[in-house]
Parts: structure tokens; sequence; C-alpha cells
């Protein structure tokens, strides 16, 4: 006799550990098979966008700490460099070497944070979590020596940084550049050959290229899909056109390789950093800007490779001390644009890992 | 660098395959009909020249008097940005063009915009709120919004 089987809806989320915060999917599941996906999103909403037409240039710099909490001085040079657009400010040379540093350090962070998670949700609780953790709270310890916090930043400002580094840092800095690598090569010994990370995450959530351009996706998952386009390169910004580094790419479009990829940038920005630190010269971090700016009538693009992805800030003043339109091109929520055709017809395990490729964080999705 | 191209020159190519299709243009940005916007990006994304293929954002800005659809497209191939505006008049019922079926990155952003700003798009598919709850007075991201009394 045949076995009556029927679709079933259930909710993934929005309180579940493999969320990474508070996201919600209505799954259609056939027995195992997804069926269909819808994301629901907005239960961290906080209306930053709004927020930030009612605050002076500098103060909205706050607001953008938490929008990926986990890679906030990456989203100050965004913000910072679409009000320098704005506004034609040219930031002093030792800022743009020491912006790029710090933007480079919390790509570390976040790629330390993001390849940590998706471990956890491989099944390997907490262990490959707390070794990345490790080195992530090396670096939090940097960015404490430069401006007091460990998360909400707020270290930059418009036309510059918020102050010099202090000198322990820099001994500090030289110390990390030179054990990073090491635990890298740690992890990769951990997990890059790893059974079970090879037989789950091969050939699983596979993204080609194509869809990814159609899809606006944009960072590491882009690049993972063998799409030569990083922002660094293609529209430098800063100071990245005096560095020589390589664009890891991926060949598959799999989960393995957009792990792959995130660790292989890992070591790419060490180098940046390296090469950063032996070009860096004394002179001013700041350069000469009023304390309210007031860009003049007009509206500007911003954009910065971020961790996530292509992070832009549109802003358009009406030449007041607040912007009058300010909105947020976010790389998690557009990266979640692909999401659904990259579960369709997988199994439900596989979306666990799948979702947790995709490295999004629910303060960028929501805003 | 990616090289903003210059708006004469979109326009006068828009103008030329779609004529009466633009309306203004400055150095950098190019103003074109609300109701022809799907035709312009058809054009934007197939012509070899342009081969704008990927969609960075779309945004909306309330102007009191009308709605700019501000869209920021870029060609990887040949690493060139153009932006694309739209004046959408008319605050009760604004309506553009969905561009949901060029580029499927478009998905979430116009429902955002929808959302927040109470622009629609005619030809979404699933057109409805993406932040806020159903059921949502009003269109928080307006500049005449005014917070219910508690």
């Amino acid at each position: 006799m045949p076995i009556r089987t029927e679709p079933v809806t259930i909710n993934l989320g929005p309180q579940h550990p493999s969320t990474h915060g508070v996201f919600r999917m209505r799954i259609t599941f056939d027995g195992e098979i997804i069926l269909d996906v819808e994301p629901v999103f907005g239960y961290l909403h906080r209306g930053s966008e709004k927020l930030a037409e009612e605050r002076t240039y500098t103060q909205v710099i706050t607001l953008t700490d938490r929008l990926d909490y986990v890679s906030s001085m990456s989203n100050n040079l965004a913000y910072v460099l679409a009000v320098e657009k704005l506004a034609g400010i040219n930031p002093p040379e030792r800022a743009m070497y020491i912006r790029v540093i710090v933007a480079e350090l919390q790509r570390i962070v976040s790629h330390l944070v993001a390849t940590g998670f998706f471990l956890n949700d491989l099944g390997a609780l907490a262990t490959p979590l707390m070794y990345c953790f490790r080195e992530r709270e090396k670096i939090l310890d940097l960015f404490e020596m430069l401006c007091g916090a460990r998360i909400t930043l707020s270290y930059m400002r418009v036309g510059g940084v918020f102050q010099d580094a202090p000198p322990d840092f820099w001994h500090s800095l030289r110390d990390f550049l030179n054990y990073m690598p090491g635990y890298i090569d740690e992890y990769e010994t951990l997990i890059t050959g790893n059974e079970i990370m090879l037989i789950r995450t091969k050939g699983t959530g596979i993204l080609s290229g194509e869809t990814a351009i159609n899809s606006s996706i944009s960072g590491p998952i882009l690049r993972a899909s063998g799409v030569n386009w990083d922002l660094r390169k293609t529209d430098p910004y800063d100071v990245y056109d005096r560095v020589d580094f390589d664009v890891p790419q991926g060949t598959v479009g799999d989960n393995y390789d957009r792990y792959l990829t995130r660790v292989a940038e890992m070591r790419q920005s060490l180098r940046i950093i390296e090469q950063c630190v032996d070009q860096i010269e004394e002179g001013p971090v700041r350069a000469e800007v009023p304390a309210l700016v007031r860009p003049p009538i007009g509206d500007a693009y911003g954009h910065v490779e971020g961790p996530k992805g292509e992070l832009g800030f549109y802003i358009v003043s009406d030449g007041s001390i607040a912007p009058y339109r300010f909105k947020i091109r976010s790389p998690s929520l557009i990266n979640l644009s692909a999401l659904r055709g990259m579960l369709l017809g997988s199994k439900l395990a596989d979306m666990i890992v799948t979702f947790g490729s995709m490295d999004i964080n629910m303060g960028e999705v929501d805003r | 660098m990616t090289t903003v191209l210059a708006g004469d020159v979109i326009a006068r190519l828009v103008e030329d395959f779609i004529p009466g299709s633009v309306k203004e243009w400055n150095a950098s940005d190019v103003w074109v009909k609300p109701e022809s916007i799907l035709e312009v990006c058809t054009f934007l994304k197939t012509d070899t020249a342009l081969g704008c293929d990927y969609l960075i954002s779309v945004s909306a800005v309330d102007y009191i008097e009308y709605f700019e659809m501000v869209y920021h497209l870029v060609s990887m191939s040949n690493n060139h940005s153009v932006v694309l505006k739209a004046k959408c008049l008319g605050r009760e019922d604004p309506t553009v063009p969905s561009i949901t079926s060029l580029w499927q990155g478009a998905d979430f952003q116009e429902r955002e915009v929808y959302d927040l700003m109470g622009v629609k798009f005619s030809g979404h598919p699933n057109l409805k709120r993406i932040m806020l709850w159903e059921g949502f007075p009003g269109h928080p991201q307006r500049k005449d919004y005014l917070e219910p009394p508690r």
C-alpha cells in the first residue's frame, strides 16, 4: 500500500540558534526535501535610515556601528567615504592608511566570526568558534587601544579618524602580524581537510556566477562563485591602489568554496596590513572639518568592499547639518536574494549549512 | 576606477533607442519617465556597449512634490556605472514598473521601498511589506509621516 504524504510548512526562527539573530524562514518540506522558502524579516528593524535624518553627519557614525555589529570599522569607513565624496573633503594620507589597516583588521574579525559560526552550524559545537574568537579577541584589544571601544567603535570621522594610534598599537600590531598566519594555518589544518567538513559542504548550496550577478550578490559569496569583482580593485578607495594583493576566487560556488574564499581573504588582509604598516608616514590624521558638516545640496553614493559585500551609503543633502535622505545598501539583505534558489530541492540539514555560509548579520538585514 | 558615465552620453543613447523616454540629465545622472523605467533598464542591461549587468541598489527619496527613484547600475565587464533616476508624482498611489524580471536582486529592495516609502511597483511578483508588519499604518520614511499618538 503506498504511503500518503503531504507537504508540511514549518517556521525556522525567529528564535533559533542557527539563524544568527532574529531571522525567520517559512519552509515547505516534502519529507526532507525543501519545496519552498520564504524569508521573513523585520524583527530587528530600528529605522536607522529614518533616525539618521534627525542627526548631524557626525552623530550618524554611531548609527552605522550598529548595522553590522561585527564589522563596525567597515561601516564607519563606507559612511565617511560617502560624506567626504558629498562634501568634497580629502582626508590626510596617514588617516587613509590607518583606515585601511583597521578596515582589514575588521575584515579578519568578521571572517573569523563567519568561519566559527559556520562550523557551529555544521555541528562542531563551540570548539572551532572559541578558536576563532581567541584571535578575534586580540584584534578587539587593538581596537580598544585606538578608541577605547571594542564593538561599537565610532573610530572614523569625516575627514580622517578620531585620533592617532598610540605607539603601543604599532608594537601590538607587529606582534599580531607575526603570529596570525600561524593561527590561520591552524584553522586550515583543523578544518579544511576535515572529512565531515568536506562531506557536508562540497557540492551543497551551489550558486552559479550568473545567478549571483543577477541577484546582486556581493562580497566573498560572489567571488566564491568565480566572479572576479572586488571594489578594492575595481574602484579603489583610500590607499588600496598602493598595495598589492590578490582577489581569492572559488570555482564551483558551493559552501566549501565560500569557506575557502574567506580563509584566503584573511591571508590577503594580512598582506595589505603589512604593506600599509611599511608605507605609513607621520602626519596629521584629520582634515580641517567643521564640527557641523554642511555638505552642498546634492547626492552621493559611497561604497566599500565590506567583509560581507558591497556596503554603500546613498546620501542626499539639502545643505543642512543633517542628511535629507540616508539610504543603506546593505549587503546582508541583498545577499539573501539568492537564498531561495540555493535551497530549493536541497535537504533540511544542508539548509542550515548553506544559510550559515551566507554569513548574514541581522543588524544589517533589518536595520 | 569605476568610471561614472556622463549623463548626456547615456541620455542620447537611451533617447535614440526609446524616443521620448528621457526627461533631463546632468553631469552624472539621467532622469527618465517613471513609466519607461523597465524598458530603459532592459536597454542598459542588454546593450553590448553599455552592458550594465549588475544592479547595485534601488532607492527612493521623498521630495514632498514627488518621489525620486534612484537606480545605481554598474557594468562589471566595462567597469563603468550609471545613475538612473525617475521623478514619480502623486502621494496617494505613486507607481513605477518593477525591474525584478531583469534582476532578481531588486526583489527585496523594491519591497523595502514599498514598505517604508509607499511607492508601488507594478509587476512585482510578491509586493508586500518587508520590515514592518501587514496592517502598519502609513509609510514611515515619508517626510510627512507622523508617529501616531501613544
